[in-house]
């Protein structure tokens, strides 16, 4: 898959077109076309839906002042992994099935007329997993918010590390959290934003660090998976554990907050903590 | 005698004749000594023989064996003595999973961490079979941050399983303290030297990992995730272990190839647990050789260079298609 076929290529021609979802949470029927404009958020319960990452950096940004950059780090497969398929299979498969060209995206815009750096991670390509090229362009993305002294804000989802890339995945989270390490060096923000799921890999590395650290309502959070743990233990699990009210009840998160109120809340803390936008000075 | 693994049952029946063998000479003061030194030699060639065509899933049985040292064990030939360990988070409790506190090793004064395995079902149950709670990473945060503050060196010896997927574990917040002893050991300002030396089981051993070489015993394992974890994700089919533990690419020669790790310490025939004295000695020898040249770093120029270390790792391509557009 090179640019010109991605651009070009025949992007999500073979998703059907749904004319209704049902709500995972209490079953509503929800018409697909009005999703976007209710934010994803079911208008029975209230349940937050994944977003797809393009309404988020909507969601988060002015207008059209996101810039997308580093599209061109690409995965390769450095240990020819094949399990049921071969790893560029799965990649290729991501790739047709998303708007992403891995499981992140990054770049800068601006929230409120503040300029920010924005990374969003995308669950739909390969369960959000952590590879070598996820790595790369999040630690890119903190490296800059702290040499240019812009806020960085990250949008997890994820499943965890990828296993294709083996232990290359395992380093990610040594990578990335070094560069968490460097920013708060730097005293520059880093605002981490966690929905759902963020588990395994990602929340125990940079998705954990956030200078303020911002649930969406009933995410899962957590290291180990729901399931891993209850074949572990042998017993059910409490109703909530793991949702990100039980991670704001244990410490683990400052807020959580509504969709609805997610660009007005980082905007507050950001013009608290910097000042207003129009009189930053040494930006 | 260490337990024999399964692919060693070869060796298994001329264990029993080499100790009738001596039974007889010493009962009925006959000398065997010719027929028992050809014994223990066709032993060592068996032996030989076939951990010379371990496949990757044999390896993570040695890597597991229940005898094999942990680092208590390591502590005690390593230092005698001169080890003190030092226990608890000052947060909330004490993980049995996680050891450390200062030690003496061949003259050198560090601070020695390590996770800690048993080698029965009793001790097991007290260390969790080495798979840590937050407590544990936070302990060893509290003794790397006690090291810089007295500007001694670390040593850390890696054997866990991973992670431990429980309640309390998630209660009191296992990503998080694993995501910090990342962000924290790569700003830590003394050398840091990390020996993975059995299991090296996902976040639970990278979150003591961090360090300015990283080597492995020759069958010891590293992987971001369990072989069984794995082929039931992937293969959805826990027993297709052995496909997904070659799959994934986790002995010592793999690392080194990879650039994931320093350097590879050889075992004895047989595996550590068979000469744990030996294998002890080959890590005093890495530890004399690598120590002195990071003593000789500025503290500034440790963290730049870990930093960079780790800032490295991870392979991609650039498509220059998608910039020349």
């Amino acid at each position: 898959m090179n640019f010109l076929e991605r651009l070009i290529g025949p992007r999500k021609s073979e998703v059907p077109s749904e004319l209704w979802e049902k709500c995972p949470s209490c079953g509503a029927v929800l018409i697909t076309k009005d999703l976007a404009r209710a934010l994803y958020i079911c208008s029975k319960c209230d349940q937050h839906l994944r977003m797809p990452i393009w309404d988020r950096i909507a969601l988060l940004t002015d207008g059209s002042s996101f810039v997308e950059t580093d599209r061109e780090v690409e995965s390769v497969d450095p240990l020819s992994f094949v399990d049921t398929a071969p790893y560029p299979e799965r990649l290729k498969k991501a790739f047709k099935k998303t708007d992403s060209f891995d499981a992140v995206t990054i770049g800068e815009g601006r929230l409120d007329g503040r300029p920010v750096l924005l990374g969003v991670m995308d669950f739909e390509f390969m369960g959000g997993s952590m590879g070598s090229v996820v790595g790369e362009k999040i630690t890119r993305l903190l490296e800059r918010a702290a040499q240019t002294r812009i806020p960085a804000i990250v949008v997890s989802a994820s499943g965890g590390a990828r296993m294709q890339e083996g232990i290359f995945s395992l380093m990610q989270m040594a990578k990335t959290s070094a560069a968490v390490a460097r920013m708060n060096a730097a005293n520059v923000p880093y605002i981490s934003i966690l929905t759902d799921p963020t588990t395994g890999g990602v929340s125990a590395s940079f998705a954990s660090l956030g200078d303020i650290n911002i649930a969406e309502p009933g995410a899962l959070i957590g290291f180990a998976g729901p399931r891993v743990i209850e074949q572990t233990i042998r017993q059910k699990l409490p109703d909530g554990f793991q949702r990100a009210e039980f991670l704001l009840a244990h410490g683990m998160v400052d807020m959580v907050v509504h969709r609805r109120t997610l660009k007005q809340t980082i905007s507050r803390f950001l013009n608290i903590v910097l000042g207003p936008a129009e009189v930053q000075h040494g930006a | 005698m260490a337990r024999d693994l399964e692919f060693e049952r070869p060796i298994l029946e001329l264990e029993k004749q080499l100790i009738e063998l001596q039974e007889t000479s010493v009962g009925g003061h006959i000398d065997l000594s010719k027929e028992i030194n050809a014994i223990a030699d066709k032993i060592r060639s068996v032996r030989a023989e076939i951990f010379k065509g371990l496949e990757p899933w044999q390896v993570t049985q040695v890597a597991r064996h229940i005898d094999r040292p942990s680092t208590l064990d390591y502590a005690k030939l390593l230092c005698g003595d001169e080890f003190v360990e030092m226990h608890g988070d000052r947060l909330f409790g004490d993980d049995p999973a996680i050891v450390g506190g200062p030690a003496l090793i061949g003259g050198h004064r560090v601070v020695l961490i390590g996770h800690q395995k048993g080698h029965d079902t009793d001790e097991n149950l007290h260390r969790n079979f080495g798979m840590p709670h937050p407590e544990g990473y936070r302990k060893a945060l509290r003794l790397m941050k006690f090291a810089q503050r007295f500007n001694l060196p670390v040593v850390v010896l890696i054997d866990t399983p991973g992670a431990f997927p429980g309640i309390g574990a998630e209660e009191r917040g296992q990503s998080e303290a694993i995501a910090r002893n990342l962000a924290e050991m790569s700003q830590i300002s003394v050398p840091i030297l990390c020996f993975v030396i059995g299991e090296g089981g996902s976040g639970g051993a990278l979150a003591l990992g961090v360090g300015d070489r990283v080597f492995m015993l020759e069958y010891a394992i590293y992987s971001v995730i369990s072989a069984e974890g794995c082929a039931a994700i992937l293969w959805k089919d826990a027993a297709k272990a052995k496909d997904a533990a070659a799959a994934l690419k986790i002995r010592s020669e793999n690392l080194l190839e990879l650039g994931i790790i320093d350097g590879i310490l050889p075992e004895p025939l047989g595996g550590a647990h068979r000469e744990p004295q030996v294998t002890a000695e080959a890590i005093r020898r890495a530890i004399d050789e690598h120590l002195p040249r990071l003593l000789k770093m500025s503290p500034a120029e440790l963290i730049e260079k870990r930093y960079a270390k780790f800032r490295a790792m991870g392979q991609f391509r650039v498509a220059q298609d998608a910039i020349d557009a």
